[in-house]
């Protein structure tokens, strides 16, 4: 696999070599940037920090420009290169992937508003340990997708697929925990709700992590696996 | 005197050869389910000096009134495969061909071939336009009084048909009787098109048509080039890695006499098979 990613160093054009490095670099980093609003967002739920969870929202405007950054770069690269082949998959593969980031990016700020809330309504201790696993599941499935980006491992990325449907699973059943919980006291509905939604928004960052695994997969093998059963 | 109908009684002739199946010679082009071929290489080797072959064991088809691109770097033998079939290279000393290339079924190096008719049939523009300084009419008209046609009626009708067929009608309709030099490059070019397909050819054999024209002049060539299609089967050589993937439904990359991977356009420009391709089309070091 560290072939195919050292081979977009051997370009006879150094500058497109530099070009492709920087814009594959700039989405790495936009990567670290989604990872920690992520974390910081799950940090502030557990933790009822509203004061973390305000930063969360406001970072979100970084990620929104580092989004527009990148997309400029993969046009331009376009535009005066006329990149072919696994050249070609890797412009497309960061121009998908930057979109799930920044939903990415979008989904955190959602879960960190929850926080706010939470801690403005109280909260609900015993309703954590679920958002907390999931959390860190989704957690992992989002930087496991970088790392499979960063060294083009089309293996490591149908894992995260694997893991996507885990997730799925986990969330189905953390909601029928949460209705039980509402239908013994509907007094607390505002409040679990309110961990509904950052649950809601977890389950949709594993959907984006997925993708991104997908466009690794597409990177490297050239093969569409979008909308297919895993085996 | 010759058929003018572009090769339907030879079609006719032999129906079952024709086809070619999706699988050939372990390359696979995925889109080509049974398409109609209308030349086959076989074993094809050529050699200009004893012992250095300029083509090695060439096995490829040409489809039917699709575009065929060869692709790759210099002196990679692509124009010598080109020039193959129409047997110009008969014309050089010492060159030496071995195993077979079949249009329509028939192999073209037989004794029994009439070269002048095999030219007709398949017919070649080169890199320069190459016009012949004459009128605009009398170069479109000339291969047409070869053959014998004097009708000026007819010869009036076929020329108007040709260089409406070459997109150059409407541009040079008030021209006809200038100097084909004076037009411009493109022109001079699309007219030496309409020069070729004015004798009702089956194959177009286009060597480099655009390398010297600017860009507006060689997107008119690129456009003609997909309508042409509709009539004639065309095999096209090209520097312009950008100009196959756009104009051509198969390519056929080819590397130091070898041909290294042929495909359909679309896969060997988004996810060919073979590293070569692969280095040669994103503009690697082999």
């Amino acid at each position: 696999m560290s072939s195919q990613a050292e081979g977009h160093s051997l370009h006879i054009s150094q500058q497109f070599n530099v070009e492709l490095e920087e814009v594959k670099g700039h989405m790495m980093e936009m990567g670290g940037v989604v990872e920690k609003q992520l974390a910081d967002a799950l940090e502030s739920v557990v933790t009822s920090n509203s004061n973390l969870g305000l930063k969360v929202s406001r970072d979100d405007d970084e990620i929104d420009s580092l989004e527009m950054q990148i997309d400029e770069e993969c046009s331009l690269i376009i535009a005066r290169r006329q990149p072919a082949a696994s050249d070609l998959r890797l412009v497309l593969a960061i121009i998908k992937t930057i979109r799930d980031l920044e939903r990415i990016g979008d989904e955190s700020s959602k879960i960190a508003k929850m926080a706010v809330k939470l801690s403005e309504e109280g909260e609900i201790p015993s309703l954590f340990v679920e958002f907390k696993n999931i959390g860190a599941k989704v957690q992992r499935m989002v930087s496991m997708s970088l790392n499979a980006f960063a060294r083009f491992d089309a293996e490591a990325a149908l894992e995260i697929t694997k893991a996507d449907l885990e997730v799925d699973m986990e969330y189905r059943s953390a909601m029928s925990s949460m209705i039980t919980y509402m239908t013994e006291d509907p007094r607390s509905i505002t409040r679990v709700l309110n961990i509904l939604w950052a649950l809601r928004a977890l389950e949709r960052i594993g959907d984006h992590a997925k993708n991104i695994a997908e466009h690794v997969v597409y990177l490297v093998q050239g093969k569409d696996v979008r909308h297919e059963k895993l085996e | 005197m010759s058929k003018l109908k572009p090769g339907s009684d030879v079609v006719a002739a032999k129906p079952d050869s024709n086809f070619l199946r999706e699988q050939f010679d372990g390359h696979t082009p995925s889109l080509g389910k049974e398409l109609p071929r209308c030349l086959e290489v076989e074993n094809l080797s050529l050699s200009y000096t004893r012992g250095k072959k300029a083509l090695n064991s060439i096995n490829l088809y040409i489809a039917k009134q699709r575009v065929t691109a060869f692709i790759g770097p210099s002196g990679c033998g692509k124009s010598s495969l080109l020039r193959c079939f129409n047997r110009m290279n008969d014309l050089i000393d010492d060159c030496v061909i071995e195993g077979a290339i079949r249009l329509e079924g028939e192999d073209i190096y037989q004794k029994s071939v009439e070269v002048a008719e095999l030219r007709r049939r398949v017919g070649m523009v080169f890199q320069k336009p190459n016009p012949f300084p004459k009128t605009v009419y009398e170069n479109v008209a000339y291969g047409l009084r070869i053959q014998g046609l004097r009708s000026k009626r007819k010869l009036d009708e076929i020329v108007e048909e040709s260089l409406v067929a070459a997109a150059l009608w409407d541009e040079v309709k008030d021209r006809l009787h200038d100097n084909a030099l004076s037009l411009s490059g493109g022109q001079q070019q699309r007219l030496v098109i309409a020069r070729t397909i004015a004798v009702q050819p089956e194959v177009l054999l286009l060597d480099e048509p655009a390398s010297s024209l600017d860009p507006v002049s060689t997107l008119k060539i690129e456009e003609l080039i997909s309508e042409l299609k509709e009539s004639y089967t065309i095999v096209i050589v090209t520097h312009n890695m950008q100009q196959a993937a756009r104009v051509s439904d198969y390519t056929a990359f080819l590397n130091m006499g070898n041909m290294v991977e042929f495909d359909t356009t679309d896969r060997l420009f988004t996810n060919p098979s073979e590293k070569q391709t692969e280095d040669y089309i994103t503009g690697r070091y082999g």
